[in-house]
């Protein structure tokens, strides 16, 4: 029996992800080294919640590091 | 910079104390090395700094910028730049919070993509919610008084009035609204967007502005080291004028020079 997907975005790229992925798998598969911050379907998600965080089919994912500003 | 105005007369932003009243921003710098010595030759009060989606070999420049942020050691102040509604805007804040680890925010929420104007009908709805998640918000707003007054009225304890819109350079474009806007706040306001030159930074100093934040000026300059070093200057003069107290303008020619013994004066 194949085994069960969801499709997610993570940055607005389309992901395929296990079944009952979590953010931290998420995270995993894109290679995003520390500092960072996530935010699911426009939702923060603080860095201790990335393992406890189930993500939904369709989930807008978004990862978002440093950079300079004005 | 070594200069008693500068210790003795602390900017307070939410009752903390910043020794300069110079905001640098950190982008457009040819490169990291220049934008170092830029934030030393001007020793900002903070600086802005962003964030963006990275991801994979994306993350070097990231990586890179936040190892620069650790070595110059000068407050960081997040912004929101980019966002256009006020979810878009928490959710920003937070990141930026857990990111920098800091309450600081400038809050950007943009109304307009061609002139980056803030969205002041959401402004204020944006600044309080913020504000009860325990931010301290410095709101990038236009020079408008009423909008200010909401901002401060949420709980605002600073404002930030633009000059003209970001990145143009063009000085104070309208000073009227920003002289009155002085006149009738008493909370601490800086002058974020739309300095070009040295002078406008000073001018607006002149005027009683708590301070001023500025990027493209600088890192666009010829010489952005020497630039940054021009603003700090200026600061500094426009506040020192301003706490000297200036002159009223005359309609009419004064002699500065006593006219009582005049040479060769006769009765006309």
């Amino acid at each position: 029996m194949p085994e069960q997907t969801i499709h997610v975005r993570i940055n607005h790229a389309p992901h395929e992800l296990p079944q009952g992925a979590t953010l931290s798998d998420a995270i995993t598969s894109v290679g995003i080294r520390p500092p960072f911050a996530a935010a699911v379907n426009l939702q923060f998600v603080p860095r201790t919640q990335y393992p406890l965080h189930v993500l939904q089919n369709g989930d807008q994912i978004e990862l978002i590091a440093p950079i300079t500003g004005g | 910079m070594n200069n008693t105005t500068m210790t003795t007369d602390p900017l307070l932003l939410y009752g903390e104390r910043f020794e300069s009243r110079l905001m640098l921003g950190t982008s457009r710098y040819p490169s990291p090395s220049v934008l170092i010595e830029a934030i030393e030759q001007s020793a900002p009060a903070m600086l802005t700094a962003s964030l963006r989606r990275q991801t994979g070999s994306g993350g070097e420049a990231s990586q890179s910028f936040w190892n620069l942020l650790r070595q110059v050691k000068v407050p960081v102040l997040p912004n929101t730049a980019g966002c256009h509604s006020v979810q878009e805007a928490i959710t920003t804040a937070e990141m930026a919070r857990e990111v920098f680890e800091t309450d600081w925010i400038k809050l950007e929420l943009i109304g307009d993509d061609y002139t980056l104007q803030p969205d002041t009908l959401n402004l204020p709805a944006a600044a309080a919610a913020l504000i009860q998640s325990g931010f301290k918000v410095l709101p990038y707003t236009t020079d408008d008084l009423v909008l200010c007054q909401r901002l401060v009225d949420v709980g605002c304890q600073a404002v930030m009035p633009w000059a003209a819109p970001i990145g143009t350079g063009k000085g104070p474009i309208n000073p009227h609204a920003l002289r009155t806007l002085r006149e009738r706040l008493d909370v601490p306001m800086i002058v974020d967007a739309g300095l070009g030159l040295p002078s406008h930074a000073c001018q607006v100093m002149e005027w009683g502005y708590d301070g001023v934040l500025l990027n493209t000026a600088v890192a666009l300059a010829q010489d952005p080291v020497r630039m940054a070093q021009a603003f700090a200057q200026a600061v500094l003069a426009g506040r020192t004028a301003f706490l000297a107290g200036t002159m009223q303008a005359q309609d009419n020619a004064q002699p500065s020079t006593p006219v009582l013994g005049t040479p060769f004066w006769h009765q006309a």
